[in-house]
């Protein structure tokens, strides 16, 4: 085996492996948690969650932020809801049910024992987030209410509205500062992290610049978690945040830490297109919708009529007419492709026809307008703030935007990544989604991971620790760490080039939406793989950042976080390109069955790619950990 | 993709400029063409590439997800907080709301407990020590018994939730003549007491929660203009909940009780 890729899978029967391996792991007696220190980078639901219940046991917890609350994290924009198998509504839910529909849904490219754990835990979040006042739905017995959500065939999805991000990070939030308030966590805002430093292969602390007063320095600990989201602004335009970034992870890489499958994306195929050329972010309209809207496109290429001038006839039902078992219900990476054909083909709709129309017409003749506006009203109200069109009046446009990414750093069963005491959680790491993610079950895997998951196995690493302090933060390793990020920001200051970082964003983000988007091919993928490193020796010379290092300078925020969705870029199209399949997010042109569904190779790609950094102007070196399936049978999706 | 598909306004923004918490600030005034389905924000963000390409500094402003949730943005535009329109956090106000020919003044979220850090940047941290005191359940991780066990009714539920939905921009200590933290403050306490889960802590909470709002913010004076800046559209009934769940609290033997 790989020794840099050992996932430590523990032995047994996979609904026992979990269970063993917390009796076998090492622990840390109460009264010596206190002599551990450890670091959590990120205040989403896994970051906040794994803070809040490290502290509750007693370890010296620093929590960083880069937002001005730990409670702004973008965990807070998840609508949906949260799948656990409680199996509350009756209907066969079980853990293995979950465990099941995830690796399948995750087009069987996710670690079985890491799934089947998810699963596991998912019924303990819902009571830790009920018992903390998360106001979930309830129907009018005062229980706990579910529903169904794409991929299942099961209702297991819990929801508080359609804020349930919101609501499961207040919650977290709350936990967090009860431990601040406690004096367990020292919370550090405004504290963006520009270094993971390591001494002798280990972890042991990392560098922040405050935002505020553009104060760099380090801080030490035992372990380091990172729980710093996903890269879906690569593209420049997604449904994140504006701030969403790859730095933490990718410095994390820089130093070491494999980076697995950076080329599983996934495009959401509900969202509302771009209006121009300056658009900054683009908004999901929730998947819901696709129950009651149809979605169709003009026969004819470049019609300019509105909606209501084209005549049945002349309407094409495209989901309806090649899935007719599924219809406008396809999972996400269906949908979103069909709808790339179809505009590309010239029958995209709206002013800069970049859509396609979802239309609650017949849903309103059949139920009723006070109907549909009770299931969608808050939806249609927001399309409406966006867009100033009615969609009870006419139909809504939508597209597909990049949402959540897959890939992430590569950890092993325990959660740690392949450098000793350094750990990613959440979106950041890669472990649990496989090639594609199911609804609602970001959510659960955030939670999972920091509330009942890295508490546990991060004692195991820290017990053979137990005596030794922490690297001093006056070690070389961090003065060499401090200077390196204060080098880099003076130069972003003194290149004095022509261009702004967010134009040089929008450029990347083109180049990686035309070539590592919702189809992929060998072509594109070699022309990305020439154009990213290109613009990024421009970027390097041409930018633009005024102002200074020593106060609130957002720009340079931006450049170095841009500087890293270069790299990653680049290794995105390295990964895509030699990914020689298709599976789940990532679609090749070139491997698709006769229907033209995507085709996967297990003979040769049921492995994870785990990339290894080697240096600027170096080709990484691809790894590959091979996943076996014991306890689900390897099938091809259909949903025709 | 190339063009835009709304209608060209020329608009004049008169922004505050100040380049850190002791700095004097000023006004700058800048034209600006826009499309009317920009956002707001999209409009700011055009003016900072003009600013950058000419050389000046670009406008510190606060925004992170963009779809009015997690409570990163807020301006005060023409003298509003989050601006026109009702029930829009500034990231969803969108330029259709203006005219031709608008002057736009943008300042910060102006409040004693609101430093200015620069430009349109305010620090809101008082909203977290706020929480801190006693925004929570006491539930270690782990502790939790089976969700279904406690029944809770919808109705309580629900309104839980009407107070849960604030996203803590702070617009309603902003619009308040007297900067006052009532509106926020209530909505958490609303949630959480309202909740059978809260009941615990419900007096000790109230009390640690309201006496620290008072360290930070101004007193209310019933104005409403909370409420009606509020992008959550969060109801005044909760600072009467809060402020009888405050005087309960003072009069209670808590000794018996276990809440001291």
């Amino acid at each position: 085996m790989n020794p840099l890729i050992n996932a430590k899978i523990p032995a047994g029967d996979i609904a026992e492996k979990w269970e063993n391996h917390k009796f076998s792991m090492n622990l840390v007696n109460p009264s010596n948690k206190r002599k551990f220190e450890i670091i959590v980078v990120g205040t989403g639901l896994a970051g906040a969650s794994a803070a809040a219940t490290l502290g509750e046991l007693g370890y010296r917890v620093k929590a960083f932020t880069f937002h001005d609350s730990p409670r702004r994290a973008h965990s807070i924009a998840a609508q949906g809801g949260i799948n656990a198998a409680k199996n509350y509504t009756n209907d066969g839910d079980s853990v293995h049910r979950l465990f099941y529909d995830t690796v399948k849904g995750g087009d069987y490219r996710s670690r079985e024992a890491n799934v089947h754990r998810l699963a596991e835990v998912s019924v303990n979040i819902i009571d830790q987030a009920t018992a903390q006042g998360v106001p979930f739905a309830r129907d009018y017995g005062g229980l706990l209410d579910n529903r169904s959500f794409g991929g299942a065939q099961v209702s297991r999805t819990f929801y508080a509205r359609g804020q349930t991000g919101q609501q499961l990070l207040i919650g977290a939030y709350s936990a967090l500062m009860r431990q601040v308030a406690a004096g367990t966590v020292e919370l550090h805002s405004r504290a963006e992290l520009l270094d993971v430093v390591t001494k002798d292969g280990q972890a042991c602390g990392i560098v922040t610049r405050d935002l505020v007063s553009g104060e760099v320095t380090p801080h030490s600990a035992h372990a380091v978690v990172l729980a710093t989201g996903g890269y879906g602004n690569v593209y420049f335009l997604s449904t994140n945040a504006m701030m969403c970034n790859v730095t933490a992870a990718w410095r994390a890489h820089r130093k070491g830490a494999l980076f697995a499958n950076p080329c599983y994306t996934q495009i959401h195929p509900t969202c509302i297109p771009a209006s121009d050329d300056f658009q900054s972010k683009l908004t999901l309209m929730s998947e819901s919708l696709r129950n009651d809207g149809r979605i169709w496109v003009p026969n004819g290429k470049a019609d300019s009529r509105s909606a209501a001038d084209i005549p049945e006839t002349e309407r094409d039902y495209y989901l309806e007419r090649k899935y007719p078992a599924f219809g406008n219900l396809v999972p996400r990476d269906v949908a979103s492709r069909n709808a790339k054909t179809v505009v590309d083909e010239g029958h995209g709709v709206g002013p800069l026809a970049n859509g396609v129309y979802l239309d609650f017409s017949a849903a309103i003749a059949r139920d009723g307008l006070d109907a549909i506006s009770e299931k969608y009203g808050n939806l249609f109200d927001m399309y409406q703030r966006i867009t100033g069109e009615n969609p009870y009046q006419t139909p809504m446009r939508i597209y597909p935007a990049t949402h959540y990414t897959m890939g992430g750093l590569w950890v092993d069963y325990n959660l740690m990544t392949n450098v000793e005491g350094l750990y990613a959680i959440g979106e950041a790491n890669f472990s649990d989604h496989g090639a594609n993610r199911l609804g609602a079950s970001a959510l659960m895997q955030g939670l999972a991971d920091g509330y009942f998951v890295l508490p546990y196995t991060i004692g195991d690493g820290l017990a053979g620790q137990l005596g030794n302090d922490p690297v001093p933060t006056s070690d070389p390793v961090f003065t060499q760490a401090v200077a390196g990020i204060n080098d880099t920001n003076r130069r972003w200051l003194a290149t004095n080039g022509t261009k702004s970082v967010d134009h040089y964003h929008r450029e990347l983000g083109r180049i990686v939406w035309d070539n590592i988007g919702m189809a992929r091919n060998k072509a594109g993928l070699q022309q990305a793989v020439t154009d990213i490193p290109a613009l990024k020796e421009e970027y390097h010379k041409n930018v633009r950042v005024l102002g200074s290092a020593d106060t609130l300078n957002q720009s340079l925020e931006k450049a170095g976080r841009v500087a890293d969705f270069f790299e990653l870029a680049e290794l995105m199209a390295r990964d895509a390109l030699q990914r020689e399949e298709s599976c789940g997010g990532h679609f090749r042109d070139e491997y698709q069955t006769a229907e033209g569904e995507a085709q996967r190779d297990d003979e040769n790609f049921a492995h994870v790619a785990a990339w290894e950094w080697n240096g600027e102007g170096t080709d990484p070196t691809r790894h590959q950990e091979e996943l076996t399936f014991d306890n689900v049978a390897l099938s091809q999706r259909s949903y025709k | 993709m190339s063009g835009t598909t709304g209608e060209i306004i020329n608009v004049t923004i008169k922004v505050w400029r100040q380049d850190g918490p002791n700095s004097e600030g000023r006004f700058e005034t800048h034209p600006q063409a826009i499309t009317t389905d920009a956002s707001f924000l999209e409009m700011l963000d055009l003016l900072n590439e003009h600013l950058n390409d000419q050389g000046h500094e670009p406008i510190a402003f606060e925004s992170d997800c963009r779809e009015g949730i997690c409570g990163t943005c807020g301006v005060m535009i023409n003298g509003r907080a989050h601006g026109p329109q009702k029930a829009t956090a500034t990231c969803q106000l969108h330029m259709r709301e203006f005219a031709d020919g608008d002057e736009i003044v943008i300042e910060p979220f102006r409040a004693a407990g609101f430093p200015i850090i620069r430009d349109l940047a305010v620090d809101r941290s008082p909203l977290d020590r706020i929480i801190e005191s006693g925004g929570y359940i006491t539930v270690n991780t782990g502790a939790a018994s089976d969700a279904n066990l406690t029944p809770v009714p919808k109705e309580a539920s629900d309104q839980a939730f009407d107070a849960a939905a604030c996203i803590g921009c702070g617009a309603c200590i902003a619009a308040c003549p007297n900067s006052a933290g009532q509106l926020f403050t209530s909505a958490k306490i609303g949630h959480l007491n309202l909740l059978p889960q809260g009941q615990a802590e419900r007096w000790k909470r109230t009390e640690s929660m309201v006496e620290t709002m008072e360290e930070f913010f101004g007193s209310c004076t019933n104005h409403g203009e909370c409420s009606e800046a509020c992008p959550k559209e969060i109801s005044l009934d909760f600072i009467a909940f809060m402020n009888r769940d405050y005087l309960k609290a003072k009069v209670k033997n808590r000794a018996l009780t276990g809440q001291k």
